[in-house]
């Protein structure tokens, strides 16, 4: 595979973050296809009380909610991975 | 509906597309390279560029789609808020950084990247421009929508009106301008939106909603039956003469056309209760007019709809303030009367008529009331499927739209181009737990305008006064200036330099190529114009679930092969794109709902009763790389060495231009 040449700085830690992302990747997805197959298979599980909302809405709140927390907690191993992996001298500026 | 304009409506739409076009007279003057034309120079802020993201993305698809759509059919609205978040999953962890590694101005460059093959430069850039066209036409068909109740005008003006300053805005500023715009646009929505939910929440919910006291609830009538007989009905107010009955077997529907002093009215059997009850109807007569409850829309017979005969535990049926579990839990506890819609020909006149559904809320508040997902009720395999591929477009298709890939170039690095994703999702994430209440609110509030859900959302900011109103109205046209604005500099992007450029290898100079780009703009912005005038009936969410299947099909399976599969080869890429977007495009176009709304057939069986063609075309493209790329294996070593013999005697690629970052 041809990396990025000439003058971009090598990013040491890509691999790791690819391979942050495609566990992330697939976790979501697991949720996400839970939520699919219980609105299929038992949609009237999703009627069900959950306090004052129901399994659909409360459900739905949490793909969201689950979906901003993955994303910070991807950042921050990322921005993690960058420090470390990159040599002192070779910064990288934003 | 019949809409009036006002002057403070007109005044503040007017600052505000002032405002996006000052923006983008001032980039516009900075302009001068077609990096500047098509990445904003590589350098807006990870956090600005975030906020335009959102900007881009909350389209009139999200803001007028998904509420409309929530107030007329409840909770499956929402199941596209969850599905376009979810998508920024597949973008975040899987497409972010490499495609910021891979390319420089245009989602083809990314794609293009290892193999320099003219055949991919050409499907890619025809892929970037369908999904930008079908993208298009509900950002347009909503941009219409608006300037009705907003400006009094009709729905053409509209859609040409946004054709023309956005084209305007792309023809002189490019990327820069649209990021701003964007940036600026996606904030005050945001705070609109948070605004208007905790208007909503104030004057909670009633079984009479009066609009705040602007437009007295109007009652429905109801007329007792003495006999049921078909074609012999008999009523007990004898004053009204029947002319015509309609019967629909397989829907079980049952309708009355009556007339009573000289007033013709359309009417619901309600077999269950001995009643008829009232309906409302527009009547398209062959002769090109049309008329709304039998006279013409001036005459402001057609009204708004949308109430709960009954709430909950409360006798009195008004609620006091309520906040974001309360106002779930009463209409949890009630029943909604929602409206249906069914067409039938009287003659040679096309008659639609809207009638009354009530609606438990417990129904209301999970899937299944626009689609049928369970089987108990009557829901079939392919209903269900159906629903599935909905969902996987909509997961997939996110991280596969061009307008949203080109914004990973505006920023200086990979990690920027993560950062500024996190920012959207956030900001993205809370609006859409806005819609479910916007819609809602919308659907309890008796807002709804039947002939054009798409306007739930701003006339439920019309019901809490005309100020309010005119920004929500002024920020969705704007958020449509924005992305449609987008859209077409990606497209600009694909014309002029995959097609122009490198697939012609014409080696065009900058200025030309920005010269070429900005011609593209108005060409893309008129065909734009045309088909969102076309389409005026669909709802824009639904639209742009198949600007969503088109993506994940044609583009989402190439893009993560090249990046995770070592073994793809060109060939394998322009089967993927080519049977994706084939399959896609297909499929859609045969599919029932075209058949009914864009073709207007009514009562015509399409040859596909799947609706959203993903969970087959993404499958299709994915399969079609992989033998591809396994069949033309020798062809890719060729290719390969092809590629550094080039390198060798220095002809060939030019790596620095390949792969142009901006060094910093």
């Amino acid at each position: 595979m041809h990396g990025p040449s000439t003058d971009w700085k090598k990013d040491y830690s890509s691999p790791l973050k690819e391979l942050f992302g495609k566990w992330f990747f697939i976790l979501y997805s697991i949720v996400y296809a839970s939520f699919i197959l219980i609105s299929v298979l038992s949609p009237s599980l999703m009627a069900t009380d959950v306090g004052s909302l129901n399994v659909a809405i409360a459900y739905g709140f949490l793909l969201i909610i689950i979906a901003i927390v993955l994303a910070f907690a991807y950042n921050h191993f990322c921005t993690r991975a960058e420090e470390m992996m990159q040599p002192e001298d070779d910064e990288e500026v934003i | 509906m019949y809409y009036e304009a006002s002057g403070w409506s007109i005044l503040i739409f007017v600052a505000i597309v002032l405002v996006v076009l000052l923006i983008s007279y001032h980039f516009g003057r900075k302009t001068k390279t077609s990096s500047g034309y098509y990445a904003a120079g590589g350098n807006i802020h990870w956090s600005v560029n975030g906020i335009a993201f959102a900007g881009d993305y909350l389209s009139a698809a999200s803001f007028l789609g998904i509420c409309g759509m929530i107030a007329v059919s409840g909770y499956d609205g929402f199941l596209y808020s969850i599905g376009y978040l979810a998508g920024w999953i597949v973008a975040l962890f899987l497409v972010a950084e490499p495609m910021k590694k891979l390319g420089k101005y245009t989602f083809t460059d990314a794609l293009d990247a290892k193999f320099d093959s003219k055949g991919i430069k050409l499907v890619a850039a025809i892929s970037t421009l369908m999904v930008s066209i079908f993208y298009l036409i509900p950002q347009m068909v909503g941009a219409g929508s608006l300037i009705t109740p907003l400006l009094g005008m009709p729905h053409w003006v509209g859609v040409v009106l946004v054709g023309t300053i956005v084209t305007i805005i792309v023809a002189t500023a490019g990327m820069a301008s649209t990021t701003y715009v964007q940036f600026m646009k996606g904030g005050m929505l945001i705070i609109f939106s948070i605004a208007l939910v905790f208007l909503i929440f104030a004057r909670g919910i009633s079984t009479e909603p009066d609009q705040g006291g602007d437009v007295p609830f109007r009652g429905f009538t109801t007329i007792k039956t003495i006999s049921l007989e078909p074609y012999g009905i008999v009523l007990e107010d004898s004053t009204y003469k029947l002319i015509r009955e309609y019967t629909d077997k397989e829907k079980k529907l049952r309708f009355l056309k009556l007339e009573k002093d000289g007033e013709v009215t359309i009417w619901r059997v309600n077999e269950a209760d001995s009643l008829i009850d009232e309906t409302l109807y527009v009547l398209d007569k062959s002769d090109g007019t049309t008329l709304y409850n039998g006279a013409p829309k001036e005459a402001k017979k057609f009204y708004q709809v949308g109430h709960m005969s009954q709430i909950g535990d409360e006798p009195d049926g008004k609620t006091g303030t309520l906040d974001v579990f309360s106002f779930i839990e009463k209409i949890k506890n009630g029943t909604v009367v929602r409206w249906s819609k069914h067409v039938l020909m009287d003659g040679a006149d096309k008659l639609s008529i809207y009638y009354q559904n009530p609606t438990p809320g417990r129904e209301v508040l999970k899937p299944g009331q626009k689609f049928k997902v369970d089987a108990e009720k009557g829901a079939t395999l392919t209903n269900q499927i159906d629903f599935i591929s909905l969902m996987i477009a909509l997961f997939f298709g996110t991280a596969a739209l061009p307008h949203i890939l080109i914004r990973y170039y505006t920023v200086s690095s990979p990690s920027a181009a993560r950062k500024s994703t996190i920012v959207a999702i956030s900001v993205i994430g809370l609006f859409y737990v806005l819609t479910l209440y916007m819609g809602l609110g919308a659907m309890v509030n008796g807002v709804i305008d039947l002939t054009n859900d798409n306007m739930s959302a701003p006339l439920l900011a019309k019901s809490f006064g005309v100020l309010i109103f005119s920004i929500i109205s002024a920020l969705a046209f704007a958020t449509i200036l924005g992305t449609v604005s987008g859209l077409i500099v990606a497209s600009a992007g694909a014309v002029a330099h995959d097609l122009m450029d490198k697939l012609r290898n014409k080696n065009l100079s900058d200025h030309k190529k920005v010269m070429y780009g900005k011609f593209a703009s108005v060409v893309v912005g008129a065909i734009a114009i045309g088909f969102g005038i076309l389409f005026k009936e669909m709802n824009v969410s639904y639209l742009v679930g198949w600007a969503f299947a088109i993506a994940a099909s044609a583009n989402l399976p190439a893009i993560l092969m090249v990046l995770f599969w070592k073994k793809t080869t060109a060939q394998g890429v322009i089967a993927s794109v080519t049977v994706g977007l084939v399959s896609a495009l297909g499929l859609i176009l045969l599919s029932q709902e075209t058949y009914n709304n864009v073709y207007g057939l009514v009562g015509v069986h399409a040859p596909v009763q799947i609706n959203n063609p993903a969970i087959f075309s993404v499958p299709l493209s994915f399969i079609s790389l992989v033998v591809v790329s396994i069949l033309t294996q020798k062809n890719r070593k060729n290719g390969i060495n092809a590629i550094n013999d080039d390198d060798n005697n220095g002809g060939g690629i030019d790596k620095n231009k390949k792969f142009g970052y901006n060094s910093k």
